[in-house]
């Protein structure tokens, strides 16, 4: 074990040397891995994609040229109506002109000795002190947006139920965590390990994230489009299927019946084809809306989230289809379909909804709108190739392989892009993390998709593929992006639109509560998995027998399910805060009218 | 062109054919490509029990913890002889039914041990059953769940001749009058599991291992060459301990103790290489043990059998690679005739 130490550090502070030494020994044999190759490959292919942009650019230029004519005739048009006009008209309109240049400010609209009136019922609650030095009280915001009451009702029905699963998912990752401490918890079929696996992964993600993630997305899109949701009823028809999907699915999981154990579709077809439906018809919600927008731009997160919905319906169709899934055709495409599954689903929409809630939250322009432009083409190109990184040196083509480790590495520029535009977002407002949690969460999940984007792609590198896959890493990558990046994202994005959409906004003691169990649950249960699973592929490099790996493993797992409950316990808290958001109460109310009037009349 | 920012058909069309390009070209031509390869020339299609078995692999979730994929990198060598190659994964990875596709057996995750080699590697079907049955009856540091709802419980004098009784230790039954029993769903894992064996590949063409660096590939040459200096502990915790136990002490009722054993205290060794190459049946209360000619060479043999000879209290001389040869061309010498 001594040994174990030092090579822990030397791997952590040595890697790119050591990674450059292990691709070496096999110059001759494998020249295709060797980093110079790989390198000039991506240097080849940064050419070719700028010579593809300038290329796209002349041609743009083209016919913005012939556009240009056409507007230059409009132009003539619109002078040939001036001369036109009748002397009767020009006069009116120079007088309503003049009218205009002439109104004057009295200059104690906002001040002066004017008795302090609030006629129109704006202010709620006057506070001088704040009762709690600890948990600073946010200035509350404007609130209750002009929101059709359809609107808020779907929202709050796709969170509502999101948070259901949320709760159901992690007390079963929790248990099963439990499970590699005390392997006989309990011996009924229904609820074996590798029964129950599967239903806390797909009730996270299609029960939890999905739902929430599609839900405030209902949101943005009306929205950014300036419009009415296309139909509430459908919008309503999709949450049926979605939350059948999970319940069934889950069902039939526990009662063994299962896809195959690809991870993520383990959901047999008949049942994953009531999601399919469900997303299919929250597009055409979705895309109806947009196309029927009341503003001529597409504001970039609806880019965002029509593409993620557009590709997931691809990928489940190509994930399920049988035609080319026998041998390991199979596996192809499960490789393929996990990570897509993630990137193009999970990612693409939540970084959509960030882009509208972030600017949204700190009440200014996302910095920049061309590096999310740049952030949206790259997500498409360099993540659908990646897939089968998650299965390095296995009996899948060589070349296959090699693509998904070269594209790993292009990851960086949408993942750079992406965290720049948030960050140079954030910046100048930083003064906001004193003043609420929703920046906080927000700057957590952009961290971790800086950080577990970025891991990731290191982990696709032959070298740390040696060490790290199938331990415990992967499970600490996975815990780092969907729940670091994604639940995060998804929890900030709450926290900013309920209470405004409500005008309730929970006790600022229970949202940090949340935080920091959630962010020091996460921290402990993933530098647990990673130490532990690094020491794992360690012992396996050594050649010490297999149940070795596995005793040594035993406080980690300790320290995961530490980590585990921390986060299920922030939950449990989030759950009563997203009660308290979406809560009616009408006649609570009409008391506080009351107190109101009877303190205006003391003072 | 390159107005997606106010149309809104050319942007989804446009990111739709892009995607479905690029994974044709990604995912479903490879896919399509890797379907065709046709099966090694001695690898055999499932049975029909096997294929059963396969099914409730499957739907246990095994594929959860366990991997069937012995990778191309040294550290992998431990889990089968080569690494795996496509051909590996004709007959078990063909659709299981209409209403699921062929089982993820490649796994992506390895809690427990790659099970590509297990029927070679742990040929016996008691310890199969035992270890199905509670995994820490054999392996006591084992995270393993139980499979109980694969076994009946029945009154001893209720035995039927046909069934298969798991030999279970008193301590891991509920209620020690009672016999296990495996159920058809266990008899059919069981031989899935044992038909888990990589075929051979044609002369010169199996893939070989990368090395971890240079110096082990190195170090590697000289340990073949000098093969006395084989490490007899090791080699024991992974083809015996499994069954008999780190301690040497077996497990009671099901596999006997080496430690104190006559067998393996007698000082001709004869016998016990004999049971080692061939295995034996003839100890009453215990499980068979298989034979291990085919799966361990007379040096690596000579060097287990001698590590058990001088620990855990045992004393007896020891054996060299000679005195197994002898019994093997002994052995095959009768079989011959």
């Amino acid at each position: 074990m001594k040994g174990y130490k030092f090579r822990l550090l030397f791997i952590f502070f040595g890697l790119s040397s050591f990674i450059l030494e292990a691709q070496n020994t096999k110059a001759t044999e494998n020249w295709e891995t060797s980093p110079g190759i790989i390198g000039t490959i991506v240097l080849v292919f940064i050419v070719i994609f700028i010579a593809v942009i300038i290329f796209l650019a002349k041609i743009n230029a083209f016919i913005d040229k012939m556009k240009r004519k056409n507007i230059e005739k409009k132009r003539i048009e619109f002078s040939d109506e001036l001369t036109d006009l009748d002397d009767d008209e020009i006069d009116s309109i120079l007088e309503n002109r003049k009218k205009a240049l002439k109104y004057k400010l009295k200059g104690d609209e906002l001040g002066g000795k004017n008795k302090v009136v609030d006629k129109k019922g704006l202010v709620k609650r006057v506070r001088k002190d704040p009762s709690n030095s600890f948990f600073d009280q946010k200035k509350k915001t404007p609130l209750s947006i002009e929101t059709p009451k359809e609107l808020k009702e779907i929202v709050t029905y796709y969170l509502a139920a999101a948070t259901f699963w949320l709760l159901f998912g992690t007390f079963i990752g929790e248990y099963l965590g439990l499970k590699f401490v005390w392997p006989e918890l309990d011996s009924i079929s229904w609820l074996s390990f590798g029964r129950l696996r599967p239903v806390h992964t797909n009730t996270v993600f299609w029960g939890w994230s999905s739902l929430a993630m599609i839900g405030l997305g209902y949101f943005v899109i009306a929205r950014t489009s300036n419009n009415l949701i296309h139909s509430y009823k459908k919008a309503k028809i999709a949450w049926v299927l979605i939350n059948l999907t999970v319940i069934l699915g889950n069902i039939a999981l526990m009662a063994g019946i299962n896809n195959g154990g690809g991870e993520y579709r383990e959901y047999i077809w008949p049942i994953m084809l009531l999601f399919a439906i469900g997303l299919i018809i929250t597009f055409y919600n979705f895309y109806k809306t947009v196309a029927t927008r009341k503003i001529s731009e597409i504001y970039i997160s609806n880019w965002f989230i029509l593409a993620a919905l557009i590709w997931t319906i691809v990928l489940s169709i190509i994930g399920y289809l049988p035609f080319y899934q026998d041998g390991l055709g199979e596996t192809v495409i499960q490789g393929y379909y996990m990570h897509q599954g993630v990137g193009m689903w999970f990612m693409t929409f939540t970084l959509g909804l960030v882009y509208y809630y972030l600017p949204a939250t700190l009440n200014k322009p996302i910095y920049s709108y061309s590096l999310g432009v740049l952030a949206f083409w790259t997500q498409m190109l360099f993540y659908t190739m990646i897939g089968t990184h998650h299965f390095v040196f296995s009996p899948l083509p060589w070349w296959l392989q090699t693509i998904a480790i070269v594209f790993s590495v292009g990851m960086f520029i949408p993942v750079i892009a992406g965290s720049t535009n948030f960050l140079m977002t954030m910046r100048g407002s930083w003064n906001h993390i004193s003043k609420s949690y929703v920046l906080p969460f927000f700057l957590v999940g952009v961290i971790f998709y800086f950080v577990g984007s970025s891991q990731g792609s290191f982990q696709a590198f032959r070298f740390t593929n040696y060490v790290w896959h199938f331990t415990d890493f992967n499970v600490a990558h996975s815990h780092m992006t969907m729940y670091g990046i994604i639940a995060f994202l998804l929890w900030a994005c709450i926290y900013t639109i309920l209470p405004k959409l409500n005008g309730k906004e929970p006790p600022q003691l229970l949202v940090g509560a949340h935080f920091w169990l959630a962010f020091i649950g996460l921290f402990a249960y993933m530098i647990s998995m990673m130490v532990g699973g690094t020491l794992k592929g360690m012992s396996w490099m050594d050649g010490e027998p297999f149940i070795e790996s596995v005793i040594m493993m035993q406080p980690y797992w300790v320290w995961r399910a530490v980590g585990g409950s921390l986060m299920f316990l922030s939950h449990v808290v989030f759950a009563y805060n997203l009660y308290y958001m979406i809560k009616k109460e009408p006649q609570k109310k009409s008391k506080k009218v009351e107190k109101i009037k009877g303190e205006s009349v003391n003072v | 062109m390159l107005d997606f920012n106010t149309n809104h058909k050319a942007l989804v069309l446009t990111a739709f054919i892009v995607f479905v390009v690029l994974s044709f070209g990604v995912a479903i031509f490879p896919a399509n490509e890797m379907q065709k390869y046709q099966p090694l020339p001695e690898q055999e299609d499932l049975t029909e029990q096997e294929f059963k078995g396969l099914k409730i692999y499957n739907a246990e979730g095994c594929v959860a913890c366990h991997t069937q994929q012995v990778r191309n990198i040294e550290m992998d060598q431990v889990w089968g002889k080569r690494p795996s190659v496509p051909e590996d994964y004709h007959f078990s990875k063909k659709r299981l039914d209409v209403w699921r596709q062929s089982a993820s057996v490649l796994g992506s995750e390895r809690t427990g041990p790659d099970l590509t080699d297990i029927g070679r590697r742990q040929p016996s079907e008691s310890w199969h059953l035992l270890h199905l049955y509670n995994p820490r009856a054999v392996v006591k540091e084992s995270i393993m769940p139980n499979f109980p709802w694969l076994f009946k419980e029945v009154d001893s004098n209720r035995v039927k001749a046909s069934d298969v009784v798991v030999a279970v230790p008193d301590e891991f039954l509920d209620d020690k009058s009672k016999k296990v029993v495996a159920t058809d769903e266990a008899i059919q894992l069981v031989a899935y599991l044992q038909s888990l064996q990589q075929a051979q590949m044609p002369e010169n063409s199996e893939p070989e291992f990368i090395p971890f660096s240079k110096k082990n590939k190195k170090s590697n040459d000289q340990t073949t060459e000098a093969s006395s200096g084989l490490d007899g502990e090791k080699l024991f915790t992974s083809t015996c301990a499994t069954c008999h136990q780190s301690t040497g002490q077996g497990v009671p009722g099901a596999f006997p103790p080496l430690a104190g054993s006559e067998v393996v205290n007698n000082k001709d060794a004869k016998k016990m290489i004999r049971i080692i190459l061939e295995g034996y049946d003839e100890m009453e209360g215990y499980a068979a043990m298989p034979g291990f000619a085919e799966q361990l060479s007379d040096a690596e043999i000579a060097a287990i059998m001698t590590y058990e000879r001088s620990h855990w209290g045992n004393d007896a001389p020891e054996v060299t690679e000679d005195d197994v040869r002898k019994v093997r061309e002994e052995l095959e010498n009768t079989k011959a005739q």
